[in-house]
């Protein structure tokens, strides 16, 4: 006995520190995609931006005239706009500090011109930034569940107690980063190039069905344990609009892999976050003394409005700006 | 409801299953299938009957493929069948959709993909029109799918009436009676709502019987 739960355990450890290898090998490739060093700039070698309001630039030579009218910095969602830069102070080692008169958003792309000597960069949004704003907007600004309204279908199904609901939620989040980290691939290495784009759901679909039923298959012989208590949440997964959704939103923006898995991740936390919250109330709901016209659905839907309520307050949060 | 349809011997008649779709295991009131779509696009009017049009097609366009080619198709790869014969109309639905409206498209265009997932249109496939005629199937597939669009017209009213007070983006009422009910959350409540109006409903009819439909049931798609 003693030993069959000693190896059920290792096996539970095995498997959860080959997904955790997945996952870590996935973070790494997308950071390195993020992190590729672009194009170069000519005589500004680097830029980053300090939150909140100032940019520090590196530069190949000594500072050139400080003065604000020699620097150019665009949005690049609005280049013929320039940003108002208020000062100029030179900094050890060939470094130029600039002071500019409204906020910087660190998950933004911005341009930096030169006149005099010439020089011109794009300032790339920093990785961490845009990696924790798209897992934290997919999380809780656009939940998938309580403001874009998909996978209710799930939602509703699996919240009625903790435990269910908890098993779901983590499963749920595995499967939809590696679909989400297989659809990118095959979306922007086979279907962009050949031109199939307009199968996307087709492809997507095909490839959401292959990796449930591919893990059901793999998990039923290697690890039975793990197989039957999890298993069921698997072969629901397979028809859910979230996991169908996130490479569609993916090839839809053109994402690269680090965003992808940004945002699988993001919708996984959020998912799992509205199902546990869901799942803790309507237990209590249990105990309660509900109209007779509105018990089942009708007072679950209600409760989920109320979460949705208080997840809009959400809306708010950008920290990083 | 007495009797499901399907426990019948012969096929029924077109308008009883019209009616079927319609009122009687409507899908998102009664069988509480295919909500999400349902809550998502519902904030006017002209969303939720571009969203119903599209189910539509596609379940009345599968349901017939499958009935034509139901004794081609093997038992053991139904469900892989029926997904792909979905996502091809889905596909070909999605396009004439982008092509013709593009502004409507541009925010409902997500759920129009997503139809593909939903559980309405498959269960729809499994449950009869892989086992009857093309005729029966074609007036199923058609009621379940005006089913689907009178559901969404109804909580469209709702929702943009309350939220904006116009209909079809014709002001009605001068001002904003609700605008919660234009904003996410709205949705749930609305739909909350409007399940438990339609089950006071069924009780009257039962005569004071507790109801089966999408009060107690669970979930899905």
């Amino acid at each position: 006995m003693v030993d069959r739960r000693r190896s059920r355990s290792r096996s539970v450890a095995r498997w959860i520190a080959l997904l955790a290898g997945v996952v870590l090998f996935m973070v790494a490739l997308a950071a390195t995609a993020v992190a590729a060093p672009p194009a170069d700039g000519g005589f500004i070698q680097g830029a980053r931006i300090l939150v909140p309001d100032h940019l520090r630039l590196q530069l190949a030579g000594p500072a050139p005239a400080l003065d604000p009218a020699n620097f150019r910095l665009t949005d690049s969602r609005a280049p013929d706009v320039p940003i108002d830069i208020r000062e100029v102070v030179a900094e050890p080692g060939n470094k130029v500090l600039l002071t500019v008169g409204e906020r910087l958003d660190p998950s933004a792309a911005y341009r930096i011109e030169i006149r005099e000597p010439a020089g011109a960069r794009d300032v790339r949004p920093a990785p961490w930034a845009l990696l924790l704003t798209v897992v934290l907007s997919s999380a809780l600004i656009n939940n998938f569940v309580f403001t874009r309204y998909l996978g209710l279908c799930i939602f509703f199904g699996v919240s009625k107690k903790r435990d269910t609901a908890v098993g779901m939620g983590i499963t749920f989040s595995l499967v939809m980063i590696l679909s989400a980290m297989l659809s990118w691939a095959l979306f922007s290495l086979v279907m962009v190039p050949l031109q199939i784009r307009f199968l996307q759901v087709l492809v997507f679909i095909g490839v959401v069905a292959f990796l449930v039923q591919a893990l059901d298959t793999i998990l039923k012989k290697t690890h039975r344990s793990l197989h039957q208590k999890w298993g069921v949440y698997l072969m629901l997964i397979t028809t859910n609009c979230i996991i169908l959704a996130v490479p569609l939103l993916n090839a839809a923006a053109d994402s690269g892999p680090a965003e992808s898995f940004a945002l699988a991740l993001g919708s996984g936390i959020g998912f799992a976050l509205a199902l546990f919250l869901m799942s803790c109330a309507r237990e209590k709901l249990e105990l309660a003394r509900v109209p007779v016209a509105f018990q089942g659905l009708p007072i679950a839907f209600t409760l989920a409005g109320l979460f949705a309520l208080a997840f809009m307050g959400f809306s708010g949060l950008s920290f990083l700006r | 409801m007495s009797q499901p349809i399907l426990l019948r011997e012969r096929p029924p008649g077109a308008r009883q299953l019209l009616m079927n779709g319609i009122f009687g295991e409507n899908p998102v009131f009664r069988l509480a299938l295919s909500l999400c779509p349902a809550v998502a696009v519902t904030t006017t009017v002209a969303n939720g009957i571009m969203l119903g049009v599209a189910v539509l097609l596609v379940q009345v366009l599968s349901s017939v493929t499958v009935a034509l080619t139901r004794r081609a198709i093997h038992p053991r790869v139904r469900i892989p069948v029926y997904t792909i014969i979905i996502a091809v109309w889905v596909s070909a639905i999605d396009m004439v959709l982008a092509g013709f409206f593009p502004s409507l498209y541009a925010q409902v265009g997500l759920y129009v993909k997503l139809i593909v997932a939903f559980a309405i249109i498959i269960s729809r496939l499994e449950v009869f029109a892989s086992r009857m005629p093309l005729i029966p199937t074609f007036w199923d597939g058609l009621g379940m799918g005006l089913g689907f669009l009178f559901a969404l017209i109804v909580i469209g009213v709702f929702r943009e009436l309350l939220g904006s007070g116009a209909i079809l983006g014709y002001a009605v009422v001068p001002e904003k009676p609700l605008l919660f009910f234009a904003l996410p959350a709205g949705g749930f409540f609305s739909i909350g709502l409007l399940m438990a109006f339609f089950n006071v409903l069924e009780r009257r009819r039962n005569g004071g019987k507790a109801s089966a439909g999408g009060g107690g049931g669970h979930g899905h798609g």
